[in-house]
């Protein structure tokens, strides 16, 4: 039990690490802050509806864009330049390091996630519902964040940009089926099928509950939902990892 | 004198190609053992191997009496590592580079800060510690990676080619730091295929060639069972043909280094004899004349070529 603990701390040296070299790199600045701006200005400019009724959908591809910004380049970026090999010389075990990189991208999902809260608030949107959607904020979070890093699993590459460009074919599907454009109930059966299989689907419906009060799924399935992703995302993150470290190192 | 580090027929394929193939060695507790071999042998995969960053296929390593495999991460607290490909964290300070590896290894902060500013100072980077690594030389990264690896005193090195690409100043340095480690009673692992680092600084080396140990053996020792390599090298005043002197007994090969004759014996007293009487005959003046036992790379390249001779 005191190695675990032990081993958790050394995730969050690691994640802090994460969080002073990366976070101001170009990938992550553009997918993780300029992306989500145009395509959050796409989405409400020109619409003929009330802010309040954008604002789930927004919070939903805000949180799930920045959440997975950092996430899929720090592996590739720490192969190139020579510094995974000396990591993993220290005693931590390939889960610490792989635990610090989701927490480093889930910061920083956690702080981008504080703009379509603040103007949840400010758009008279209910503040026990607000109260209610931080958790499920927090663990959005930590679930797109496992996936970030489990999308850098493979194939092991030592170029981010790549792993970028991977992770993009997942997330942009990802987002349009997820109920942001179109609420899930108004999908045909086919869509409703396809968004159950997507994380950010129930994010994203906890998100319309707890702002409009209209939702398809309880909130305890979505919550239940996220922690399931979450596990399985971080679970087969350690597992692919652990696989394609030998070729990463060679 | 127990083992610091133990392999145990360590084998590892990749592709189907074996990359290390049954490899067993023991590392004594104070010593420095030196792993040589040439590119592609096998070094950098055993090493990977013994601090647990690759799975072998088969065998196991032990590192202070931890089996790598069982409990990786209470083998690597004992080991202080300069992987061969590596580097510190350019976009941050040569102290935040060794705060962050102490921290990785769980030191108290006190201890942290007082190895750190000593190593800095001792390896001439206390005047750049705020500086970011991205404006180093190579000898000044490699100074700090040293560093890394001595931050959290461990009682084990490993080092994989540290000198590799140094200018002579900076690769001085550097072996000197590792003796002084060693003097201090720390155990040392230099994979290196520098042979005059190894005949140096090695009390032990152990010889990989196409991923199998060809032997292990204190330098010494190699050079001595080598008698073949023994030579004598002699300048004489005029052109000599090298057939003329192949006819002379125990000598085995003759070749030219320049105006010098290179004659290889098992029997050098006898071949100086031979070589003196050999000039009176021809009327030749000898300008020089001396032995010399093989080097440590003499015996390197002849066990490659030899294969297995353990």
């Amino acid at each position: 039990m005191n190695q675990v603990v032990e081993q958790l701390k050394r995730s969050i040296v690691i994640a802090v690490k994460d969080i002073r070299i990366y976070y101001l790199k170009g990938p992550v600045i553009i997918f993780g802050l300029v992306f989500p701006l145009f395509l959050a200005l796409a989405y409400t400019v020109g619409r003929n509806m009330p802010l309040k009724e954008i604002l789930p959908g927004l919070t939903g591809m805000t949180t799930f864009f920045a959440a997975t910004a950092v996430g899929p380049s720090i592996i590739p970026w720490e192969t190139r330049s020579k510094t995974l090999e000396r990591l993993l010389s220290c005693p931590v075990a390939l889960w610490t390091v792989i635990l610090g990189d989701v927490l480093s991208s889930f910061f920083f999902g956690l702080i981008i996630s504080v703009v379509p809260l603040t103007l949840a608030l400010v758009i008279a949107v209910q503040p026990t519902g607000i109260a209610l959607l931080v958790p499920g904020v927090v663990i959005a979070c930590l679930c797109f964040s496992a996936l970030s890093v489990l999308l850098s699993a493979y194939p092991p590459t030592d170029v981010p940009a790549t792993t970028m460009m991977l992770s993009s074919l997942v997330k942009f599907p990802l987002v349009f089926i997820s109920g942001i454009f179109i609420p899930i109930d108004q999908l045909p059966l086919w869509g409703r099928i396809l968004a159950s299989i997507s994380p950010l689907t129930y994010f994203t419906d906890m998100a319309r509950q707890l702002m409009l009060g209209k939702g398809y799924y309880p909130l305890t399935v979505d919550l239940a939902a996220m922690f399931v992703y979450t596990a399985v995302f971080l679970l087969a993150s350690f597992k692919l990892h652990e696989r394609t470290i030998a070729r990463r190192l060679s | 004198m127990g083992a610091a580090i133990e392999a145990r027929n360590l084998t590892k394929q990749y592709n189907g190609v074996m990359a290390v193939n049954q490899v067993s060695f023991e590392v004594r507790e104070g010593e420095i053992f030196g792993f040589l071999g040439p590119n592609g042998a096998g070094k950098t995969t055993t090493i990977r191997m013994i601090t647990g960053l690759v799975k072998p296929d088969e065998g196991t390593a032990y590192v202070a009496g931890y089996d790598i495999l069982k409990e990786p991460v209470k083998a690597r607290q004992h080991l202080g590592v300069v992987p061969e490909v590596s580097n510190a964290y350019i976009d941050l300070t040569a102290w935040e580079n060794l705060v962050l590896i102490g921290k990785l290894y769980g030191l108290l902060r006190s201890v942290l800060q007082e190895n750190a500013v000593r190593l800095l100072r001792v390896f001439g980077l206390y005047h750049v510690k705020d500086r970011a690594v991205r404006s180093f030389s190579k000898g000044m990264k490699q100074r700090l990676l040293l560093c890394m690896a001595l931050v959290s005193e461990p009682e084990i090195l490993i080092l994989d080619e540290p000198t590799s690409g140094l200018d002579v100043e900076s690769a001085r340095f550097l072996r000197e730091k590792i003796v002084q480690f060693n003097r201090e009673g720390g155990t040392v692992f230099l994979s290196t295929h520098n042979m005059e680092e190894a005949n140096t600084l090695c009390h032990r080396v152990a010889i990989i060639n196409r991923g199998r140990i060809v032997t292990v053996d204190t330098p010494e020792n190699l050079r001595a069972r080598i008698t073949e390599l023994q030579r004598v090298e002699v300048v004489f005043d005029k052109h000599v043909e090298l057939r003329e002197l192949l006819k002379i007994r125990a000598v085995r090969r003759a070749l030219l280094a320049g105006c010098r004759v290179r004659i290889y014996t098992p029997n050098p007293p006898e071949v100086i004899e031979s070589i003196v009487d050999f000039a009176r005959e021809r009327s030749l003046r000898i300008l020089s004349l001396n032995t010399a036992a093989p080097s440590l790379e003499d015996v390197f390249l002849e066990l490659v070529k030899g294969g297995s001779v353990r």
